[in-house]
């Protein structure tokens, strides 16, 4: 036990016992995370991903803010029942976009990586306003108040701005009409096209069906797109991952 | 610098800080960011007004030099009971919102919905509770081991209460919405960037103590409440690098994303356990228990190999959060291997502090308070057991997205974290109050078998729902279809629930009993006889 002996050496000098502890600590993490921003196959290729239109990044905020990932996990493990349940099993691709990630760690309410297209907005809406009454077992809370929640896309370039700032592809003139991307988004008879051509595959409807913007327009359009981008057709999966 | 020149450096810093929260807080985007910086400019105010009252005031009497800094863990056992039975009660709250959602009441609808209460309780019990636990823990042990005074003069008073500010930035913060989303790292920049000078000072006070010690070795408790402060600072400052989207709002926008940043957190939120509720609190048990026993620790060895061992690879066990995940296969294999090896020096920590009692068993027929650590104890062998468990992939896809994890994490939180703190603050109040002894043994009896049956309600009813939905989530039929939908399992976890809220109820009661027995036993217990001059810390 001489190497026990030569303990004392470390625990008679505080400074050598911060540092050999703190070297010990690094090492797990350096390992562990690292190598997942240089390894090539970590993100897998794929077509369709696109950043978060400015509506649905507004309505990703509120589900932050609410803290839906308390209980709703946006990640599908390859299970037979879990891809029979949500569909095809998440992608990291499918969150590049995402700062922060929004996997979650617990089902008290059901998967929501592809929750989009599942039910109308309508559904939603009510769903929002009293959960209870589309699902009576439910136990989730009433979300009533997002619906009378009037929003302005007052700061939505800088936020997406920032975004760009951490790497999401948004181009400059993607954050300049930010605002009216925004407003084009929940109002069918707007002129959305070229808002389209800057997020394919965004819906354009009042999702709430009542006049203004309001908090839930925001976050129904952010659940009505949740897992509805990756083009699966051409998606081959690399066996060694 | 005299102490009149730094009066005015005072002096002029508070102003400043006063009137940029008054901008701030008149620029104010949101409503968590608007409080959050009224609190700061009458925090500051107040100070700056105190400070100016006593310019060219004669100094008061400077504390002498000679004595243990206690008053700082006299507060610290305070707080410690107070958020205590905040976080519980939050708890209880949020337990009974999943039984009977009508408890998400209509007019609370946009602050108290489970979303936002759920993180308050997971951090008033972790940081506000078990974090006050900790700081007073490491102050009273790194004095009493290296027979010094706390290093820093009032530096221990302002991590105390630049701590209390920290719990109460977050808790407001979420209630109002201030959020990242990164669970047990919720809060948002500004509130982070105040947690990091706290934790520096805290830093600077433990080891500027530990480097005057009068000691030639440093004690056990001491390297694991280094470590705990040291690694916490660096998980802190990694997962929390963000940028904000503006100075004038609470909202930020964080640099990692999806799979990195999901590593990340985990990386993180694992080692909250491993480090925040596991090394800091083995810190507190290698002090209390052999204190309480009288008895000296019972393997040095041990000790040593078990600390570097569990340091090492505590950090490794993040990827086991995400296993099936979107996390590629290596990493996630890593963190199960690692999680399975910690289960070792997990166990040669409570080894280590059971068998301190070698020789004296027979105290826990009479003695509550040390019944309660050595339940702690128990807790802590079961939970550093099944955590590797569930770690293993087959357990894992069972249990993972379930109540079993909630049952896992309490059993641990309640039974070890829980249990030994109280533990401690049994032990601390007649010490730090100068009493003969506790105002009464039999409500820690009381206060011990509330808590115990309640921890073993709430485990018990999270196992039978964790695996029930678990299985119920991936029953097939003979045609191969899903048998049940998701509302259904909702509806079978309802009476366990209600069992979960019981089981949380009594934990609370025994924390209320504890309380009414440490205030009593500072009215009303006999005093020690007055030793005529104050301890030496030496």
């Amino acid at each position: 036990m001489s190497i026990l002996a030569k303990h004392k050496f470390i625990e008679t000098n505080a400074t050598l016992l911060l540092v050999l502890s703190f070297l010990v600590v690094t090492i797990g993490g350096l390992v562990q995370i690292t190598p997942l921003f240089y390894l090539e196959n970590t993100i897998e290729k794929v077509e369709g991903m696109r950043p978060y239109s400015p509506l649905e990044l507004t309505g990703r905020d509120i589900y932050i803010r609410e803290g839906c990932y308390v209980c709703h996990s946006q990640m599908i493990r390859p299970m037979r029942d879990e891809v029979e349940r949500y569909g095809h099993y998440s992608l990291a691709a499918e969150s590049m976009y995402d700062h922060p990630h929004q996997w979650g760690s617990k089902r008290t309410g059901p998967d929501l990586a592809r929750v989009g297209g599942r039910y109308s907005d309508d559904w939603h809406l009510v769903h929002l306003r009293d959960p209870q009454s589309v699902v009576p077992e439910s136990i989730m809370p009433k979300y009533g108040f997002l619906e009378e929640t009037l929003i302005q896309p007052e700061y939505i370039d800088e936020l997406m701005a920032t975004h760009q700032l951490v790497g999401v592809p948004y181009t400059d003139e993607m954050i300049e009409v930010a605002a009216a991307d925004f407003r084009a988004q929940a109002d069918p008879d707007s002129d959305y096209d070229e808002m389209l051509e800057r997020y394919p595959g965004a819906q354009v409807r009042n999702f709430d069906g009542q006049p203004g913007i309001s908090e839930a327009d925001a976050l129904i359009a952010y659940l009505q797109m949740l897992g509805t981008l990756v083009d699966f057709s051409t998606f081959t999966p690399d066996a060694s991952r | 610098m005299d102490t009149g020149t730094l009066n005015y450096v005072k002096l002029v810093a508070y102003g400043l800080v006063t009137l940029f929260a008054m901008i701030a807080a008149s620029y104010a985007r949101d409503l968590a960011y608007q409080l959050h910086m009224i609190i700061f400019m009458l925090v500051a105010g107040g100070l700056f007004l105190v400070t100016l009252r006593r310019t060219d005031e004669p100094a008061a009497p400077a504390a002498p030099k000679d004595e243990y800094f206690d008053s700082v863990v006299r507060a610290g056992v305070i707080a410690t009971a107070f958020w205590g039975v905040v976080g519980f009660l939050v708890g209880v709250v949020i337990a009974f919102q999943l039984a009977f959602p009508g408890l998400n009441f209509e007019w609370a609808e946009g602050y108290a919905n489970f979303g936002r209460l759920r993180p308050l309780h997971t951090s008033a019990v972790i940081f506000a509770f078990g974090g006050n636990a900790l700081i007073a823990a490491s102050f009273f042990i790194v004095q009493r081991t290296s027979a010094a005074r706390l290093f820093g003069g009032n530096l221990g008073w302002f991590v105390f209460w630049g701590y209390q500010l920290f719990i109460v930035l977050a808790a407001t913060g979420y209630l109002l919405g201030g959020t990242q989303s990164k669970e047990y790292a919720e809060p948002e920049w500004y509130v982070d960037i105040w947690l990091t000078i706290v934790w520096v000072a805290f830093l600077v006070a433990f080891l500027g103590t530990i480097i005057k010690r009068k000691e030639p070795h440093i004690y056990v408790a001491n390297w694991f409440l280094l470590s705990f402060i040291v690694t916490v600072a660096m998980l802190h400052l990694v997962n929390n690098i963000s940028i904000p989207v503006s100075i004038w709002g609470s909202k930020s926008v964080q640099v990692f994303s999806g799979v990195q940043d999901a590593m990340v957190q985990w990386w993180y939120g694992h080692n909250a356990v491993g480090f925040f509720l596991t090394a800091g609190f083995l810190g507190m048990m290698y002090y209390f228990v052999p204190k309480q026993a009288e008895r000296p620790v019972f393997s040095y060895k041990l000790s040593i190999i078990h600390f570097w061992a569990l340091i090492f690879l505590y950090i490794w066990a993040g990827p086991h959060h995400l296993h099936y995940t979107a996390l590629p296969d290596w990493a996630s294999t890593l963190g199960m291997v690692f999680s399975i090896i910690l289960w070792m020096p997990s166990w040669g920590g409570m080894i280590n502090g059971l068998m301190t009692l070698q020789g004296a068993w027979d105290k826990l027929r009479t003695d509550p308070v040390l019944r309660m650590m050595v339940t702690s104890l128990a807790f802590y062998g079961m939970s550093t057991f099944e955590g590797p468990m569930m770690s293993i992939r087959s357990v894992n896809s069972l249990s993972h997205y379930t109540d079993w994890t909630i049952g896992h994490v309490h059993s641990g939180a309640l039974g070890w974290n829980g249990l030994i703190t109280f533990g401690m603050l049994y032990y601390l109040v007649p010490v730090l109050w100068k009493r003969e002894r506790l105002y009464s043994l039999s409500l820690v009896s009381w206060h011990f078998w509330l808590a115990t049956i309640g921890i073993v309600l709430y485990a018990a009813s999270m196992w039978v729902t964790g695996i029930m939905e678990g299985l119920m989530w991936r029953e097939v039929d003979a045609n191969g279809f899903l048998v049940n939908s998701f509302a259904d399992t909702v509806s079978a976890k309802f009476p366990m629930y209600v069992v979960r809220g019981l089981g949380g109820v009594l934990f609370l009661s025994g924390a209320l009993i504890m309380c009414y027995n440490l205030w009593m036993t500072v009215k009303a217990a006999p005093a020690k006889a007055p030793l005529g001059t104050a301890v030496p810390a030496e």
